[in-house]
């Protein structure tokens, strides 16, 4: 336990030693920023409209008129950042050879991979904790439901907990921080959007497909319910990406 | 305190190491010594778990490298070929990181660190950025994480390799120091290092044992087994007569023809263990007539006996 913690305090301090966490904390705080106040700001146009055409006024509310799309672009630049975020945790060990000597001490390979995998979390829980401004502010004005906000927030951090364990899993895997972050967004790109092929595929394999979509799976969260099944996927993920990463450090040494 | 048995690592196709067959005593200074390729930092990553074995075995402390490697790893301290560090930590931060993977106690934690500063002679630049340290410092760092949590063995990896002759002089005056309670194994391609540093040496050559003793021994038991420099005028077929005359004489082990130059052509031949047959050598040459030049009986330094382990291994 001591072990994972001294794992997990070293890429803490890296993460905010290096300005990592405070460039991407940032980024992301400013792009969602902007996404918010463009969502808003059609959102009031939209209710000015609908003060002279009631029918709109009917569907307008500030759940679906602004948290889903903001939380839509925010899963979108999630994308982009988390990549960033897990690519260098153990591809800069591998290249700079300190992998070896993490190895070499009576460390477990779980409290290494979850050290790490920890510390993304807490930048990544820093990261979205930060956007509540905007939910807050429009609770200030307004009187949006806490519900369905609580839960897409759950549902963006579950997402999260999946990307930052593919990750870490693509970052065991090579010496090249570059390739294990293009790898980690291509393939979470591709589990967002396959549920789009779902459609045009058979009955059976469209169903397939539609399950594995990250984004479908998100679609009840953000509509203020909590699904077995949609959790149970986001765990599942997380899961079976760490468990792969354990196994690629345990394929790296050998040992049992 | 290390059993090696039958130690063999393949990669793919290359050999790293085969059948390694040797043991290592509490407290001893080992050398591990061998041309580059030879196999000595396969084996060091063997002995520490990072690679396992393709087959064979090897108990630390009487434990598994393989089975048991927690425990194994719990009892040596390493410092890799490269010594690879984290450049942007602070000495004293990265030392207390280590102590804390390395699980030694928190209380027992700044005790720890003090000592290992103190050991290496790191109490100059405890706050300083590794990454901006010279490399003898930056080794030393490197010597100080293998030592924490006190293991009782150390495995260093070319531990003076890059340095300028006075931080070499300090960092062997440091495992010195360290050879007194602790049982280390080194690897150089330096032979005086090792001579100076180690009481026992084991050499490799392409991943096999070629020799295993202390640097006295091996000295006298190789300058004992004499090279006898025979040098003839090199005319007709004297010296093809030479060396079927040579062969023929009781306690001539090989024989190696130099390269002829100045109409001279000489052999370096091989005598075996505690024999002078230097005047048996003369008489039977100059009985058939031919023209000896020289006959030289050639002192051997450990560079030479390295030498000629390895290349009679290759030969
Ligand atoms: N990861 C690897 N993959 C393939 N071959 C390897 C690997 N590591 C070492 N080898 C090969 O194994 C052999 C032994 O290498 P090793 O690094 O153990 O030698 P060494 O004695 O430490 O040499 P040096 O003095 O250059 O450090 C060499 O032929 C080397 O090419
Ligand atoms: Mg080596």
């Amino acid at each position: 336990m001591g072990q994972l913690a001294a794992i997990y305090r070293k890429e803490l301090q890296h993460y905010f030693q290096s300005m990592t966490a405070y460039v991407m904390i940032g980024g992301f705080l400013a792009l969602s920023g902007y996404f918010f106040f463009s969502v808003f700001r059609y959102y009031n146009y939209l209710s000015y409209q609908a003060g002279r055409q009631p029918y709109i006024g009917e569907t307008l509310n500030l759940i679906e008129g602004v948290m889903r799309p903001l939380m839509g672009n925010m899963s979108v630049v999630l994308l982009f950042v988390l990549p960033l975020l897990t690519m260098r945790l153990f591809a800069e060990e591998k290249k700079q050879g300190t992998f070896e000597l993490l190895l070499t001490y009576p460390l477990s390979d779980f409290a290494a991979v979850m050290g790490k995998y920890l510390a993304a979390l807490t930048v990544f829980a820093v990261m979205i904790a930060g956007t509540l401004l905007y939910p807050a502010m429009l609770a200030i004005f307004s009187n949006p439901e806490p519900g369905p906000v609580v839960t897409s927030y759950l549902g963006l951090f579950l997402m999260g907990t999946s990307f930052i364990a593919m990750g870490i899993f693509f970052s065991s895997l090579t010496t090249s921080q570059i390739v294990a972050g293009a790898a980690t967004f291509g393939v979470s790109l591709f589990f967002l959007v396959i549920g789009w092929a779902a459609p045009f595929a058979g009955p059976t394999v469209g169903k397939i497909i539609a399950q594995s979509s990250l984004l479908d799976h998100y679609d009840s969260f953000s509509k203020g319910v909590i699904s077995l099944p949609d959790v149970t996927y986001y765990v599942f993920l997380t899961a079976f990406f760490l468990f792969m990463t354990l196994r690629s450090l345990e394929s790296s040494h050998g040992r049992s | 305190m290390i059993q090696v048995e039958n130690l063999t690592k393949r990669y793919g196709a290359t050999i790293g190491v085969t059948n390694l067959d040797f043991r290592v005593e509490k407290g001893e200074v080992l050398g591990f010594l061998g041309p580059n390729g030879a196999g000595k930092t396969t084996t060091m990553k063997m002995l520490t778990c990072y690679l396992s074995p393709t087959s064979g075995t090897a108990k630390v402390c009487g434990f598994d490298i393989l089975d048991q490697s927690m425990e194994v790893r719990k009892r040596i301290g390493y410092l890799p070929e490269r010594n690879p560090l984290y450049g942007d930590m602070t000495v004293h931060g990265y030392l207390d990181f280590v102590a804390r993977v390395k699980g030694v106690k928190p209380s027992a934690r700044r005790g720890e660190i003090d000592r290992a500063i103190e050991r290496c002679g790191l109490e100059e630049v405890p706050r300083r950025t590794i990454g901006k340290l010279s490399k003898g410092y930056q080794q030393r760092v490197g010597i100080a994480q293998a030592t924490l949590n006190d293991p009782e063995i150390l495995i260093l990896d070319e531990p003076t390799l890059g340095l300028d002759p006075k931080q070499i002089i300090d960092i062997r005056r440091l495992i010195r120091n360290l050879g007194g309670e602790k049982t280390v194994i080194l690897s150089s391609h330096i032979l005086p290092e090792v001579s100076q540093v180690c009481n026992r040496v084991i050499i490799i050559n392409r991943g096999e044992l070629v020799a295993a003793d202390t640097p006295e021994n091996l000295r006298s038991r190789l300058a004992t087994s004499s090279i006898v420099r025979v040098a003839l005028r090199d005319e007709g077929d004297v010296l093809a007569r030479a060396e079927r005359i040579l062969a023929k004489i009781d306690g001539v082990v090989a024989i190696r023809e130099k390269p002829r130059e100045h109409g001279m052509g000489a052999f370096m031949v091989d005598c075996a263990p505690a024999r002078d047959i230097r005047e048996e050598i003369a008489r039977s040459l100059v009985a058939e007539g031919l023209p000896l030049l020289e006959l030289h009986r050639e002192e051997l330094s450990l560079e030479e006996i390295f030498l000629q382990l390895v290349t009679e291994e290759v030969s």
